[in-house]
């Protein structure tokens, strides 16, 4: 295991510890032994697969669990917060991946919501909350105008404007719960630089992510923990990511990308001019059989409203698409399934996923029709598919009838995935098919999109890791504001030549 | 066997699980109703009042049945009670000019697919909300029976039709319209629970978004339950006019409250994709028995009304308070991560 090491003489007291954290819920032991140290002025980063149990440390330390066994202090005084309310007095505001703002409030009234400052007659003081939330954000060094609606703001502001919200409490303590799965590599650079100011000023940032680069990038200590137990806590220059991975998941892991090589075979999609008012402009490529074709680009650059076109979800304007020859007509989803189409879209609980409904029903959703008798579906056929094609993904859930909420995310992108597969497609699209998911399920899911492609299959990828766009991909798409900017074969494709692309900036330095 | 296996071993039984349901309890509620009031209430228990019972819920059932599927589906539908009377009324007034009711009975179905459709057309066509589309239907189509017929009615239907809406087979006590009612149940009963539509409309209520990448034509499928739900009111106007032998404007006014309130008791999610019909069905015979039993003990009409509203009331909270706590039970036992 890991070295563990201990927080050098030169370090003061840490303003939060937690020791021998246990939890269980029910039978389920969510945490047994978890520990943690955040100091002043230090950025560190939680890592683990998920269920390793991250997100149950994190919601003792906000006040929604209460941990069975073990100690959490707060200036050296162990504390028992009763409710989120008690962790906030002590300081602790935690950042979810999703912002909670009010969306038809503005950025000042959302910064100030239940201690607006009042003026004469006890009305709110409209002028004064805009200085002082203004003085807020120019405190983080962010330029936002206090009276706009904060749902008309970019995610990444969102969070800032919740980051400044906590300051407001006189937070010290800045947890960040997935903060930049949604974000754009720029957004997350803006979100970084306040996130060091704060830190600068002598407040702890604890920083969970599946993002390495980004850990690397911001964080000075990182801690990996595996099935609810504290594994390694290092200085961050003193560890590699390999060696974090490893630790994550307590074995050695094969190659990152297990990408073969393949022969491409026919075209299967061909798509010409293709446009959709203030969306996407001429975009034109092909996908041929076996091959793995990845659109990347920043977020916002239209590479998802692609491939929603392509399948039909979203109408198009003008432009063409093609599978086998054949053209598809626009906005019509089940055209483009009967044609052998499979999309597996970017928010699985939106737009992937009924969460409510057995993960039975989710899976065999597609393939309804396939599976009746003249319309009539008996429940044995389902369940055989669904039985079938979840164990294949290897897919851990309870039962076949627990809602699909009820899986983790890797397992839910997995009920995702199976409904496709057991189409049997000709031309998988797959956006963002590893968000928010932990290392050993990315993994798999990279060696199936491998193995589809060797069969024959047809991949188009939308993806905003560098990482898994060139691990991945025959050939890169980069998109930017609604257009292709470029094509790279697989030896072209650099972190470097993608970005250029995509930013549409001359050589970075 | 620790307490904890055991308790893990009852939560994983089927049996168990299904007990827990909210449909399982309202189907053990009301035959527990059924019998307590068979044996306190004079008169409940004869095979006679069973077959007013019966002529009672046939249009709340008519109506409830479709209105399951739509509810299912997320959406609602609040003009049924006043498709009901414009079909009646349309009735009266073609009976009036001379069209045999052979004719008209059908066209009565017509009728009330058409007015459906305009609901399905408003709502899926212009996107718009189906309850302001309907509650505005509501009122337009009541307004137009009004039109129809004023505050006439038509009651010289022929004895035949009348005789058999309210007569027995044969020499049974069974009423004749238990045959077909028991029929479109089990139609409905089949399409919602065991074909392709019915997953379709659980995936259009739980997630239209995804339901849609799925490949599900939601629209088109909220279309058609409306077209569906339009003749099923069309139909409830032709019994309607027949068992009380009246085309009126305002027959059936106000039954759409009592149509939502059954689906809801039911176990039907106001927010879609979740419910299942032989909860429905429960509650249309509770209700229908409740007021019918109140009714024999003599209870003053107002105080009927306050026991009906009071159910309504129950019919909203308690399925969403037992899927709250079912809810909670669930989240302590789900693995955190």
């Amino acid at each position: 295991m890991g070295a563990t090491e201990q927080t050098g003489p030169e370090a003061a007291r840490p303003i939060v510890a937690l020791t021998g954290v246990a939890k269980r819920f029910g039978a389920v032991r969510a945490l047994s032994d978890a520990r943690l140290e955040l100091h002043a002025g230090e950025a560190h980063a939680l890592v683990g697969e998920n269920g390793a149990g991250k997100s149950t440390l994190i919601k003792i330390l906000a006040g929604l669990y209460r941990p069975d066994a073990g100690s959490v202090e707060i200036d050296g005084r162990p504390v028992a917060f009763a409710g989120t309310a008690e962790a906030k007095a002590a300081g602790i505001a935690v950042i979810y991946q999703e912002p909670a703002l009010f969306g038809d409030l503005t950025v000042a009234e959302n910064l100030f919501v239940g201690r607006q400052p009042k003026g004469r007659f006890g009305l709110i003081d409209r002028a004064e909350m805009n200085r002082r939330a203004a003085a807020l954000l120019e405190r983080l060094g962010v330029r936002l105008d206090p009276d706009r609606p904060a749902g008309g703001l970019s995610i990444a502001d969102q969070q800032i404007v919740e980051i400044a919200g906590a300051i407001a409490l006189d937070a010290r303590v800045l947890v960040m719960d997935e903060p930049t799965a949604a974000l754009s590599g720029v957004e997350v650079e803006r979100l970084f630089g306040v996130v060091r100011s704060l830190r600068d000023d002598g407040a702890a940032v604890l920083f969970i992510s599946h993002r390495f680069d980004e850990v690397e990038a911001l964080c000075q200590r990182v801690t990996v923990m595996r099935d609810g137990a504290h594994v390694s806590t290092d200085r961050m220059d003193e560890v590699t990511v390999e060696q974090l991975v490893r630790r994550m998941v307590g074995r050695e892991l094969g190659a990152m990308f297990p990408k073969r090589e393949v022969e491409p075979g026919e075209t299967v999609l061909e798509v010409e001019g293709l446009s959709r008012a203030g969306i996407c402009r001429d975009v034109g490529f092909t996908v041929r059989a076996g091959e793995i074709v990845a659109l990347a680009g920043l977020v916002g650059a239209g590479r998802s409203e692609v491939v929603q076109a392509v399948f039909g979800i979203e109408p198009r304007d003008t432009g063409t698409v093609r599978v086998d020859g054949r053209t598809l007509p626009s906005g019509s989803p089940r055209a483009a399934m009967r044609a052998g189409v499979a999309l597996v879209p970017e928010d699985r609980r939106l737009q992937g996923l009924l969460l409510d409904l057995s993960v039975m029903r989710n899976a065999t959703l597609v393939r309804r029709g396939r599976l009746s008798r003249f319309g009539f579906l008996t429940g044995g056929a389902e369940r055989r598919e669904a039985a079938e094609w979840t164990a294949r993904l290897s897919t851990k859930y309870g039962r076949l009838t627990d809602p699909a909420a009820t899986l983790s995310g890797g397992n839910q992108q997995k009920v995702v995935l199976a409904k496709w597969l057991a189409a049997n497609p000709r031309l998988l699209i797959v956006d963002e098919p590893t968000r928010g998911i932990d290392v050993a399920t990315k993994a798999e899911v990279h060696r199936l999109l491998s193995e589809l492609a060797a069969d024959g299959v047809a991949i188009l990828m939308v993806s905003s890791e560098l990482l898994e766009v060139l691990g991945m991909a025959d050939r890169v798409l980069v998109m930017r504001e609604g257009r292709i900017a470029g094509e790279l074969s697989r030896a072209e494709a650099t972190e470097e030549s993608v970005m250029l692309l995509a930013t549409g900036q001359e050589a970075a330095a | 066997m620790s307490t904890e296996t055991l308790t893990a071993r009852l939560r994983d039984s089927a049996a168990v699980r299904h007990l827990a349901t909210w449909d399982a309890a309202i189907i053990a509620a009301t035959i527990a109703f059924l019998v307590v009031a068979a044996q306190t209430v004079e008169h409940f228990g004869t095979a006679r009042n069973a077959g007013y019972i019966i002529l009672d819920l046939a249009p709340i059932l008519l109506l409830a049945l479709a209105m399951t599927l739509i509810v299912t589906t997320g959406e609602i539908d609040l003009s049924v009670a006043s498709t009901v009377g414009l079909t009646s009324a349309a009735m009266g007034v073609m009976w009036n000019s001379g069209i045999p009711l052979e004719t008209i009975m059908p066209l009565a179905v017509v009728l009330g697919a058409l007015l459906g459709a305009v609901n399905g057309l408003f709502i899926t066509g212009f996107g718009l909300p189906s309850l302001a589309v309907t509650i505005g239907t509501l009122a337009l189509y009541r307004g137009l029976s009004y039109v129809l017929l004023g505050d006439t009615a038509v009651a010289d239907w022929p004895r035949a039709f009348t005789g058999w809406v309210l007569g027995t087979i044969g020499e049974t006590q069974v009423p004749n319209v238990l045959i077909p009612l028991a029929a479109l149940a089990a139609v409905v009963a089949v399409v919602l629970h065991a074909t392709t539509v019915g997953r379709a409309v659980y995936a259009a209520g739980a997630n239209p978004i995804a339901a849609a990448y799925a490949g599900v034509p939601v629209r088109r499928l909220k279309f058609w339950l409306y077209v569906a739900s339009g003749a099923m009111a069309g139909l409830c106007g032709v019994f309607w006019t027949l068992r009380y032998s009246s085309a009126r404007a305002d027959n059936a006014f106000g039954l759409e409250l009592t149509v939502v309130a059954v689906v809801l008791l039911g176990g039907v999610s106001i927010f879609g994709g979740k419910g299942a019909l032989p909860g429905v069905l429960a509650a249309v015979v509770l209700l229908t028995a409740l007021q019918n039993a109140l009714r024999l003990a003599h209870v003053s009409t107002e105080a009927l009304t306050v026991v009906t509203g009071s159910l309504l009331i129950a019919a909203v909270l308690a399925p969403n308070t037992a899927s709250a706590i079912r809810g909670a039970l669930r989240h302590r036992q789900r693995r955190t991560v």
